[in-house]
Protein backbone atom coordinates (compact mmCIF):
# COMPACT_ATOMS: atom_id res chain seq x y z
CA UNK A 1 0.00 0.00 0.00
CA UNK A 2 2.76 2.39 0.85
CA UNK A 3 4.27 1.69 -2.40
CA UNK A 4 1.45 2.39 -4.51
CA UNK A 5 1.29 5.30 -2.34
CA UNK A 6 4.85 6.55 -3.16
CA UNK A 7 4.17 5.61 -6.72
CA UNK A 8 1.02 8.23 -6.85
CA UNK A 9 2.87 10.89 -5.46
CA UNK A 10 5.62 10.19 -7.71
CA UNK A 11 3.07 10.22 -10.96
CA UNK A 12 1.40 13.78 -9.47
CA UNK A 13 4.71 15.26 -8.98
CA UNK A 14 6.04 14.47 -12.80
CA UNK A 15 2.16 15.55 -13.68
CA UNK A 16 2.35 18.69 -12.29
CA UNK A 17 5.93 19.47 -13.41
CA UNK A 18 5.06 18.38 -17.24
CA UNK A 19 1.89 20.75 -17.10
CA UNK A 20 4.02 23.75 -15.79
CA UNK A 21 6.43 22.94 -18.64
CA UNK A 22 3.67 22.41 -21.29
CA UNK A 23 1.98 25.95 -19.53
CA UNK A 24 5.06 27.91 -19.92
CA UNK A 25 5.58 26.56 -23.59
CA UNK A 26 2.41 28.01 -24.54
CA UNK A 27 2.71 30.86 -22.72
CA UNK A 28 5.36 31.22 -24.54
CA UNK A 29 8.28 32.11 -21.25
CA UNK A 30 10.72 32.80 -24.62
CA UNK A 31 10.97 32.34 -28.18
CA UNK A 32 13.89 29.31 -27.38
CA UNK A 33 11.10 27.45 -24.65
CA UNK A 34 9.37 24.53 -26.31
CA UNK A 35 6.21 23.22 -24.78
CA UNK A 36 6.74 19.58 -23.18
CA UNK A 37 4.77 17.70 -25.86
CA UNK A 38 7.39 19.52 -28.44
CA UNK A 39 10.22 18.40 -26.89
CA UNK A 40 9.15 15.23 -26.01
CA UNK A 41 7.79 14.68 -29.96
CA UNK A 42 11.66 16.07 -31.05
CA UNK A 43 13.44 13.01 -28.28
CA UNK A 44 10.55 10.12 -30.18
CA UNK A 45 12.04 11.64 -33.28
CA UNK A 46 15.48 11.49 -32.58
CA UNK A 47 14.98 7.89 -30.81
CA UNK A 48 13.41 6.73 -33.89
CA UNK A 49 16.07 7.88 -36.62
CA UNK A 50 18.53 6.38 -34.15
CA UNK A 51 20.49 9.95 -33.83
CA UNK A 52 20.19 9.68 -29.98
CA UNK A 53 21.70 6.46 -29.66
CA UNK A 54 24.57 7.21 -31.98
CA UNK A 55 24.84 10.46 -29.66
CA UNK A 56 24.98 8.46 -26.54
CA UNK A 57 27.32 5.60 -27.56
CA UNK A 58 29.94 8.64 -28.05
CA UNK A 59 28.89 10.46 -24.76
CA UNK A 60 28.78 7.43 -22.18
CA UNK A 61 32.38 6.34 -23.36
CA UNK A 62 34.00 9.02 -21.16
CA UNK A 63 30.76 9.40 -18.61
CA UNK A 64 31.16 5.52 -18.19
CA UNK A 65 35.32 5.17 -17.89
CA UNK A 66 35.38 8.55 -15.51
CA UNK A 67 33.06 6.94 -12.95
CA UNK A 68 34.66 3.91 -13.15
CA UNK A 69 38.14 5.12 -12.33
CA UNK A 70 36.47 7.77 -9.87
CA UNK A 71 34.46 5.24 -8.03
CA UNK A 72 37.25 2.37 -7.85
CA UNK A 73 40.32 4.54 -7.41
CA UNK A 74 38.10 7.85 -5.33
CA UNK A 75 37.17 4.85 -3.18
CA UNK A 76 40.38 3.25 -2.76
CA UNK A 77 42.05 6.59 -2.17
CA UNK A 78 39.46 7.47 0.28
CA UNK A 79 39.36 4.99 2.56
CA UNK A 80 43.20 5.46 2.80
CA UNK A 81 42.92 8.87 3.79
CA UNK A 82 40.93 8.32 6.81
CA UNK A 83 42.56 5.31 7.81
CA UNK A 84 46.10 7.34 7.73
CA UNK A 85 46.69 10.55 8.86
CA UNK A 86 50.30 10.96 6.96
CA UNK A 87 47.81 10.04 3.97
CA UNK A 88 45.34 12.40 4.58
CA UNK A 89 48.31 15.25 4.94
CA UNK A 90 49.52 14.13 1.71
CA UNK A 91 46.31 14.27 -0.13
CA UNK A 92 43.11 15.62 0.82
CA UNK A 93 44.19 19.49 0.06
CA UNK A 94 44.52 17.60 -3.73
CA UNK A 95 41.00 17.08 -3.60
CA UNK A 96 39.58 20.22 -1.69
CA UNK A 97 41.28 22.56 -4.09
CA UNK A 98 39.93 20.20 -6.97
CA UNK A 99 36.91 20.24 -5.66
CA UNK A 100 36.70 24.07 -5.63
CA UNK A 101 38.50 24.69 -8.79
CA UNK A 102 36.76 26.77 -11.55
CA UNK A 103 36.82 23.40 -14.11
CA UNK A 104 35.98 25.41 -17.04
CA UNK A 105 38.76 27.60 -16.38
CA UNK A 106 41.03 24.78 -16.16
CA UNK A 107 39.39 23.00 -19.23
CA UNK A 108 41.94 24.86 -21.74
CA UNK A 109 44.97 23.59 -19.72
CA UNK A 110 43.91 20.23 -19.90
CA UNK A 111 43.25 20.06 -23.80
CA UNK A 112 47.03 21.68 -24.16
CA UNK A 113 48.43 18.89 -22.24
CA UNK A 114 45.74 15.87 -23.40
CA UNK A 115 44.83 17.11 -26.86
CA UNK A 116 40.85 17.17 -27.77
CA UNK A 117 40.38 13.33 -27.15
CA UNK A 118 39.08 10.60 -24.70
CA UNK A 119 41.35 11.61 -22.56
CA UNK A 120 40.58 15.20 -21.86
CA UNK A 121 36.82 14.35 -21.64
CA UNK A 122 37.59 11.76 -18.83
CA UNK A 123 39.97 13.94 -17.09
CA UNK A 124 36.61 16.38 -16.82
CA UNK A 125 34.18 13.62 -15.65
CA UNK A 126 36.98 12.13 -12.83
CA UNK A 127 37.26 16.25 -11.45
CA UNK A 128 34.00 16.62 -11.71
CA UNK A 129 32.67 13.40 -9.58
CA UNK A 130 36.52 12.00 -7.49
CA UNK A 131 36.68 14.44 -4.80
CA UNK A 132 33.10 14.12 -3.55
CA UNK A 133 33.52 10.49 -3.69
CA UNK A 134 37.42 10.68 -2.24
CA UNK A 135 35.79 13.33 0.71
CA UNK A 136 33.12 11.56 1.99
CA UNK A 137 34.74 7.82 1.74
CA UNK A 138 37.65 9.13 4.19
CA UNK A 139 35.28 11.02 6.23
CA UNK A 140 33.46 7.99 7.01
CA UNK A 141 36.15 5.79 7.67
CA UNK A 142 37.27 8.14 10.07
CA UNK A 143 33.92 8.25 11.77
CA UNK A 144 33.67 4.43 11.95
CA UNK A 145 32.60 3.74 15.97
CA UNK A 146 35.70 2.51 17.74
CA UNK A 147 33.49 0.28 19.53
CA UNK A 148 32.89 -2.45 16.40
CA UNK A 149 36.51 -2.11 15.30
CA UNK A 150 37.30 -2.95 19.09
CA UNK A 151 34.15 -5.99 19.01
CA UNK A 152 36.34 -7.39 16.11
CA UNK A 153 39.54 -6.86 17.97
CA UNK A 154 38.22 -9.03 20.79
CA UNK A 155 37.40 -10.88 18.04
CA UNK A 156 40.14 -12.30 16.38
CA UNK A 157 39.84 -9.78 13.44
CA UNK A 158 43.12 -9.11 11.40
CA UNK A 159 43.56 -5.34 10.31
CA UNK A 160 42.01 -6.51 6.79
CA UNK A 161 39.25 -7.86 8.21
CA UNK A 162 38.82 -5.27 10.42
CA UNK A 163 38.76 -2.70 7.20
CA UNK A 164 36.78 -5.30 4.42
CA UNK A 165 34.29 -6.04 7.31
CA UNK A 166 33.92 -3.43 9.44
CA UNK A 167 34.65 0.08 8.34
CA UNK A 168 33.82 -0.23 4.42
CA UNK A 169 30.45 -1.38 5.60
CA UNK A 170 30.23 0.76 8.27
CA UNK A 171 31.08 3.55 6.50
CA UNK A 172 28.64 2.46 3.21
CA UNK A 173 25.81 4.72 3.57
CA UNK A 174 27.98 7.80 3.58
CA UNK A 175 30.27 6.25 0.82
CA UNK A 176 27.12 5.78 -1.17
CA UNK A 177 25.73 9.05 -1.05
CA UNK A 178 29.25 10.31 -1.75
CA UNK A 179 29.03 7.98 -5.02
CA UNK A 180 25.36 9.76 -5.51
CA UNK A 181 26.82 13.18 -5.95
CA UNK A 182 29.99 11.87 -7.74
CA UNK A 183 27.83 10.36 -10.29
CA UNK A 184 25.50 13.50 -10.60
CA UNK A 185 28.75 15.60 -10.96
CA UNK A 186 30.09 12.93 -13.53
CA UNK A 187 27.14 13.46 -15.60
CA UNK A 188 27.70 17.53 -15.67
CA UNK A 189 31.42 16.61 -16.36
CA UNK A 190 30.66 15.08 -18.94
CA UNK A 191 28.32 17.22 -21.22
CA UNK A 192 30.36 20.04 -19.84
CA UNK A 193 33.24 18.57 -21.69
CA UNK A 194 31.05 18.56 -24.58
CA UNK A 195 30.09 21.61 -24.61
CA UNK A 196 33.84 23.35 -24.03
CA UNK A 197 36.38 20.64 -25.50
CA UNK A 198 34.20 19.23 -28.88
CA UNK A 199 30.90 18.89 -29.64
CA UNK A 200 30.33 15.21 -29.56
CA UNK A 201 27.54 12.95 -28.89
CA UNK A 202 24.54 14.82 -26.75
CA UNK A 203 26.49 17.84 -26.23
CA UNK A 204 26.72 17.93 -29.83
CA UNK A 205 22.74 17.80 -30.07
CA UNK A 206 22.26 20.54 -27.92
CA UNK A 207 25.39 22.92 -29.98
CA UNK A 208 23.64 22.10 -33.39
CA UNK A 209 19.85 22.36 -32.07
CA UNK A 210 20.90 25.84 -30.69
CA UNK A 211 22.79 26.50 -33.49
CA UNK A 212 19.80 26.25 -35.67
CA UNK A 213 17.10 27.22 -33.25
CA UNK A 214 15.75 23.68 -33.00
CA UNK A 215 15.11 24.21 -29.42
CA UNK A 216 12.83 21.53 -29.00
CA UNK A 217 15.93 18.92 -29.94
CA UNK A 218 17.81 20.90 -27.57
CA UNK A 219 15.78 20.58 -24.71
CA UNK A 220 14.72 16.80 -26.09
CA UNK A 221 18.55 16.34 -25.13
CA UNK A 222 18.82 18.14 -21.63
CA UNK A 223 15.89 16.15 -20.88
CA UNK A 224 17.30 12.64 -22.27
CA UNK A 225 20.46 12.74 -19.70
CA UNK A 226 18.63 13.80 -16.81
CA UNK A 227 16.48 10.58 -16.99
CA UNK A 228 19.31 8.84 -17.68
CA UNK A 229 20.97 10.30 -14.36
CA UNK A 230 17.98 9.74 -12.37
CA UNK A 231 17.87 5.64 -13.50
CA UNK A 232 21.44 5.30 -12.86
CA UNK A 233 20.98 7.04 -9.37
CA UNK A 234 18.22 4.72 -8.56
CA UNK A 235 20.54 1.72 -9.86
CA UNK A 236 23.41 2.67 -7.36
CA UNK A 237 20.44 2.51 -4.94
CA UNK A 238 19.42 -0.46 -5.67
CA UNK A 239 23.25 -1.42 -5.39
CA UNK A 240 23.43 -0.23 -1.99
CA UNK A 241 20.18 -2.03 -0.84
CA UNK A 242 21.72 -5.29 -2.36
CA UNK A 243 24.45 -5.39 -0.57
CA UNK A 244 24.00 -3.53 2.99
CA UNK A 245 20.33 -4.33 3.59
CA UNK A 246 20.40 -3.58 7.07
CA UNK A 247 22.14 -0.11 7.10
CA UNK A 248 19.71 0.87 4.72
CA UNK A 249 16.70 0.35 6.95
CA UNK A 250 18.17 2.57 9.84
CA UNK A 251 20.94 2.18 12.43
CA UNK A 252 20.91 0.63 15.90
CA UNK A 253 19.46 3.65 17.92
CA UNK A 254 21.43 3.56 21.75
CA UNK B 1 35.05 -9.20 59.98
CA UNK B 2 35.86 -10.30 56.60
CA UNK B 3 38.39 -12.97 57.90
CA UNK B 4 35.63 -15.71 58.53
CA UNK B 5 34.09 -15.59 54.57
CA UNK B 6 37.41 -15.83 52.75
CA UNK B 7 38.07 -18.64 55.00
CA UNK B 8 34.87 -21.06 54.31
CA UNK B 9 35.34 -20.58 50.75
CA UNK B 10 38.70 -21.56 50.37
CA UNK B 11 38.90 -24.41 52.36
CA UNK B 12 37.47 -26.76 49.57
CA UNK B 13 41.25 -27.05 48.41
CA UNK B 14 42.81 -24.73 46.33
CA UNK B 15 40.76 -23.31 43.82
CA UNK B 16 42.17 -23.97 39.90
CA UNK B 17 43.03 -20.48 38.70
CA UNK B 18 42.27 -19.90 35.07
CA UNK B 19 43.22 -16.08 34.98
CA UNK B 20 45.97 -14.24 36.83
CA UNK B 21 46.89 -10.56 36.66
CA UNK B 22 49.92 -9.79 38.15
CA UNK B 23 51.49 -6.30 39.29
CA UNK B 24 49.17 -4.32 36.20
CA UNK B 25 50.21 -0.85 35.65
CA UNK B 26 48.58 1.24 33.48
CA UNK B 27 49.62 4.74 32.98
CA UNK B 28 47.48 7.53 30.72
CA UNK B 29 50.20 9.92 30.17
CA UNK B 30 50.34 11.16 34.13
CA UNK B 31 47.89 9.95 34.70
CA UNK B 32 48.17 6.66 36.91
CA UNK B 33 44.59 4.57 36.08
CA UNK B 34 45.90 0.88 37.76
CA UNK B 35 48.64 0.24 39.95
CA UNK B 36 50.28 -2.68 40.67
CA UNK B 37 47.09 -4.61 40.69
CA UNK B 38 47.36 -8.28 41.35
CA UNK B 39 44.02 -10.35 40.82
CA UNK B 40 43.17 -14.18 40.31
CA UNK B 41 39.87 -15.46 38.83
CA UNK B 42 39.24 -19.06 39.54
CA UNK B 43 37.85 -21.41 36.83
CA UNK B 44 34.27 -22.00 36.38
CA UNK B 45 33.00 -19.05 38.51
CA UNK B 46 32.12 -15.81 38.27
CA UNK B 47 34.71 -12.79 39.56
CA UNK B 48 32.86 -9.58 39.56
CA UNK B 49 35.03 -6.25 39.23
CA UNK B 50 33.21 -3.77 41.37
CA UNK B 51 34.13 -0.12 42.34
CA UNK B 52 32.99 3.55 41.35
CA UNK B 53 33.47 5.07 38.06
CA UNK B 54 36.27 6.19 36.78
CA UNK B 55 38.23 3.16 39.37
CA UNK B 56 40.03 1.50 36.27
CA UNK B 57 38.02 -1.75 36.26
CA UNK B 58 36.75 -1.74 32.33
CA UNK B 59 40.31 -0.64 31.72
CA UNK B 60 41.48 -3.55 33.78
CA UNK B 61 39.08 -5.84 31.44
CA UNK B 62 40.30 -4.32 28.26
CA UNK B 63 43.87 -5.65 29.54
CA UNK B 64 42.78 -8.80 30.29
CA UNK B 65 41.19 -9.01 26.82
CA UNK B 66 44.25 -7.70 24.97
CA UNK B 67 42.81 -4.71 23.93
CA UNK B 68 44.84 -2.65 26.06
CA UNK B 69 48.50 -3.09 27.04
CA UNK B 70 49.48 -2.55 30.05
CA UNK B 71 52.45 -0.20 31.00
CA UNK B 72 53.85 -3.15 33.02
CA UNK B 73 52.77 -6.07 34.96
CA UNK B 74 51.24 -9.45 33.30
CA UNK B 75 47.83 -11.34 32.07
CA UNK B 76 48.26 -14.94 32.21
CA UNK B 77 45.26 -17.14 30.88
CA UNK B 78 45.92 -20.79 31.32
CA UNK B 79 49.64 -20.23 32.78
CA UNK B 80 50.11 -18.42 29.09
CA UNK B 81 51.06 -14.90 29.21
CA UNK B 82 48.35 -12.67 27.02
CA UNK B 83 50.23 -10.38 24.54
CA UNK B 84 46.84 -9.77 22.44
CA UNK B 85 43.04 -11.17 22.16
CA UNK B 86 43.17 -14.52 21.78
CA UNK B 87 40.67 -18.20 21.32
CA UNK B 88 40.86 -18.72 25.15
CA UNK B 89 38.71 -15.17 25.73
CA UNK B 90 35.56 -13.50 24.32
CA UNK B 91 33.77 -10.31 25.20
CA UNK B 92 30.55 -9.03 25.62
CA UNK B 93 30.33 -5.04 25.23
CA UNK B 94 28.49 -2.87 27.39
CA UNK B 95 26.62 -1.05 24.11
CA UNK B 96 26.55 -4.39 22.47
CA UNK B 97 28.66 -3.62 19.91
CA UNK B 98 26.67 -5.36 16.76
CA UNK B 99 27.04 -4.80 13.19
CA UNK B 100 23.75 -2.57 12.34
CA UNK B 101 23.93 -3.74 8.58
CA UNK B 102 24.10 -7.55 9.27
CA UNK B 103 21.00 -10.00 10.70
CA UNK B 104 20.89 -11.49 13.87
CA UNK B 105 22.52 -14.87 12.81
CA UNK B 106 25.53 -13.11 11.10
CA UNK B 107 26.04 -11.61 14.17
CA UNK B 108 25.91 -14.13 16.66
CA UNK B 109 28.20 -16.13 14.26
CA UNK B 110 30.77 -12.90 13.65
CA UNK B 111 33.29 -14.26 15.72
CA UNK B 112 33.01 -17.47 14.01
CA UNK B 113 33.24 -16.05 10.99
CA UNK B 114 36.59 -14.61 11.81
CA UNK B 115 37.67 -17.41 12.74
CA UNK B 116 37.28 -19.24 9.38
CA UNK B 117 34.80 -21.38 10.44
CA UNK B 118 32.83 -22.72 7.27
CA UNK B 119 29.59 -20.71 7.01
CA UNK B 120 27.06 -23.59 7.12
CA UNK B 121 28.75 -25.45 10.46
CA UNK B 122 29.52 -21.58 11.70
CA UNK B 123 25.29 -20.51 10.88
CA UNK B 124 24.75 -23.79 12.39
CA UNK B 125 26.13 -23.25 15.81
CA UNK B 126 24.68 -19.76 15.89
CA UNK B 127 21.64 -20.41 15.66
CA UNK B 128 21.83 -23.06 18.70
CA UNK B 129 22.90 -20.24 20.75
CA UNK B 130 20.36 -18.11 19.67
CA UNK B 131 17.56 -20.30 21.00
CA UNK B 132 19.89 -21.06 24.00
CA UNK B 133 19.68 -17.58 24.66
CA UNK B 134 15.89 -16.90 23.95
CA UNK B 135 15.87 -15.11 20.33
CA UNK B 136 14.85 -17.90 18.28
CA UNK B 137 12.74 -16.83 15.16
CA UNK B 138 14.92 -13.70 15.42
CA UNK B 139 17.64 -15.09 13.03
CA UNK B 140 17.19 -12.59 10.11
CA UNK B 141 16.13 -9.62 12.74
CA UNK B 142 18.56 -6.64 11.81
CA UNK B 143 19.74 -4.60 15.34
CA UNK B 144 17.45 -1.73 14.90
CA UNK B 145 14.79 -3.65 15.38
CA UNK B 146 15.20 -5.40 18.94
CA UNK B 147 15.05 -3.86 22.06
CA UNK B 148 18.41 -3.07 24.11
CA UNK B 149 17.63 -6.49 26.26
CA UNK B 150 17.56 -8.71 22.61
CA UNK B 151 20.44 -6.90 21.83
CA UNK B 152 22.18 -7.77 24.33
CA UNK B 153 21.00 -11.47 24.13
CA UNK B 154 23.00 -11.36 20.84
CA UNK B 155 26.20 -10.10 22.09
CA UNK B 156 25.93 -12.72 24.79
CA UNK B 157 25.22 -15.63 21.98
CA UNK B 158 28.15 -14.33 19.60
CA UNK B 159 30.39 -14.41 22.96
CA UNK B 160 28.82 -17.51 23.72
CA UNK B 161 28.93 -19.30 20.61
CA UNK B 162 32.97 -18.77 19.81
CA UNK B 163 32.91 -21.36 23.20
CA UNK B 164 35.60 -19.58 24.98
CA UNK B 165 37.13 -20.62 28.12
CA UNK B 166 36.57 -17.02 29.69
CA UNK B 167 34.06 -14.78 29.13
CA UNK B 168 34.68 -10.58 29.53
CA UNK B 169 31.61 -9.00 30.43
CA UNK B 170 31.99 -5.31 30.39
CA UNK B 171 29.14 -3.73 32.43
CA UNK B 172 26.70 -5.94 29.82
CA UNK B 173 23.32 -5.29 31.73
CA UNK B 174 23.80 -1.48 32.46
CA UNK B 175 22.18 -0.46 29.29
CA UNK B 176 18.95 -2.48 29.78
CA UNK B 177 15.88 -1.55 31.88
CA UNK B 178 15.68 -3.04 35.41
CA UNK B 179 13.14 -5.75 34.65
CA UNK B 180 15.30 -7.26 31.49
CA UNK B 181 18.37 -6.80 34.02
CA UNK B 182 17.00 -8.68 36.86
CA UNK B 183 15.83 -11.57 34.18
CA UNK B 184 19.27 -11.46 32.79
CA UNK B 185 21.39 -12.21 36.37
CA UNK B 186 18.58 -15.11 36.65
CA UNK B 187 19.92 -15.81 33.38
CA UNK B 188 23.43 -15.44 34.60
CA UNK B 189 23.68 -17.80 37.52
CA UNK B 190 22.13 -20.47 35.07
CA UNK B 191 24.79 -19.85 32.55
CA UNK B 192 27.68 -20.11 35.78
CA UNK B 193 26.31 -23.51 36.68
CA UNK B 194 25.91 -24.77 33.56
CA UNK B 195 28.48 -23.77 31.45
CA UNK B 196 32.10 -24.74 32.57
CA UNK B 197 33.72 -20.97 32.04
CA UNK B 198 34.96 -18.48 33.83
CA UNK B 199 33.24 -15.23 34.00
CA UNK B 200 34.65 -12.09 34.94
CA UNK B 201 32.29 -9.45 35.13
CA UNK B 202 32.23 -5.45 35.56
CA UNK B 203 29.78 -4.15 37.05
CA UNK B 204 28.98 -0.59 39.08
CA UNK B 205 26.21 -2.07 40.87
CA UNK B 206 27.14 -3.40 44.12
CA UNK B 207 23.52 -5.37 44.44
CA UNK B 208 24.25 -6.69 41.16
CA UNK B 209 27.54 -7.90 41.71
CA UNK B 210 26.62 -9.78 45.26
CA UNK B 211 23.69 -11.74 43.32
CA UNK B 212 25.98 -12.85 40.54
CA UNK B 213 29.40 -13.40 41.97
CA UNK B 214 30.96 -16.49 43.24
CA UNK B 215 34.11 -13.61 43.92
CA UNK B 216 33.55 -9.89 44.30
CA UNK B 217 36.87 -8.09 43.80
CA UNK B 218 36.64 -4.81 45.16
CA UNK B 219 38.61 -1.40 43.16
CA UNK B 220 38.98 1.67 45.14
CA UNK B 221 40.17 4.81 42.21
CA UNK B 222 43.08 7.27 41.56
CA UNK B 223 45.19 4.89 41.17
CA UNK B 224 43.23 1.98 41.13
CA UNK B 225 43.52 -0.93 43.28
CA UNK B 226 42.26 -3.99 45.06
CA UNK B 227 41.18 -2.97 48.36
CA UNK B 228 38.99 -6.09 49.31
CA UNK B 229 38.22 -9.51 48.06
CA UNK B 230 34.85 -10.84 48.99
CA UNK B 231 33.49 -14.27 48.62
CA UNK B 232 29.58 -14.92 49.46
CA UNK B 233 29.58 -18.25 51.01
CA UNK B 234 26.12 -19.38 51.08
CA UNK B 235 24.14 -17.69 48.19
CA UNK B 236 25.02 -19.96 45.15
CA UNK B 237 22.85 -22.71 47.04
CA UNK B 238 20.17 -20.62 47.85
CA UNK B 239 17.32 -20.77 45.19
CA UNK B 240 17.23 -17.57 42.91
CA UNK B 241 14.18 -16.21 44.32
CA UNK B 242 15.32 -16.58 48.13
CA UNK B 243 18.77 -14.61 47.28
CA UNK B 244 17.74 -11.18 47.67
CA UNK B 245 16.04 -11.90 51.39
CA UNK B 246 19.20 -13.52 52.43
CA UNK B 247 20.63 -12.39 55.39
CA UNK B 248 24.44 -12.90 54.14
CA UNK B 249 23.44 -11.00 51.36
CA UNK B 250 22.01 -8.21 52.66
CA UNK B 251 25.07 -8.29 55.05
CA UNK B 252 27.57 -8.14 52.06
CA UNK B 253 25.63 -5.02 50.07
CA UNK B 254 25.43 -3.08 53.18
CA UNK B 255 29.39 -3.90 53.84
CA UNK B 256 30.27 -3.01 50.53
CA UNK B 257 28.31 0.49 50.25
CA UNK B 258 29.92 1.33 53.53
CA UNK B 259 33.46 0.89 51.96
CA UNK B 260 32.65 2.46 48.31
CA UNK B 261 30.31 5.56 50.37
CA UNK B 262 33.01 7.58 50.97
CA UNK B 263 34.58 7.53 47.35
CA UNK B 264 31.77 8.53 45.60
CA UNK B 265 31.37 12.06 44.70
Amino acid sequence: MTISRSMALKLISALVLFGAWEIAGWVPVSYAFPTFLESMSALIRMALDGSLFVAYAETLKPLIVGIAISGTIGIAIGIWIGLSNWFDWLFSPIFIVMQSAPLAALIPLLVMVYGIGLTSKVFVVCIMAMPVIVLNTAGAVRNTPTNLIEMGTAFLATRFEVITRIIVPSASPVIFSGLRLGVSAGFIGAILAELKITPTGVGDIITFSRSIADYASMYAAIFSIIVLAVIFLNLLEKLEIYLFEGNVRGYASD
Amino acid sequence: MAMPQIKEAVAPAEPDIAVSTRNISKNYGDVEALKDLSLEFPRGQLTSLLGPSGCGKTTLLKIIAGLLEPTSGEVEVDGKAVTGPGEDRAFVFQDFALLPWASVLRNVAFGLELRGVAKSEREARAAKYINDVGLGGFENAFPHELSGGMRQRVGLARALSVDSQVLLMDEPFSAVDEQTRRKFQEDLLELVAVENKTFIFVTHSIEEAVYVSDQIAILLPRPSRVSEIIRPAGLRDKDVDNIRRDSEYLDIVDRIWASLRNYVE
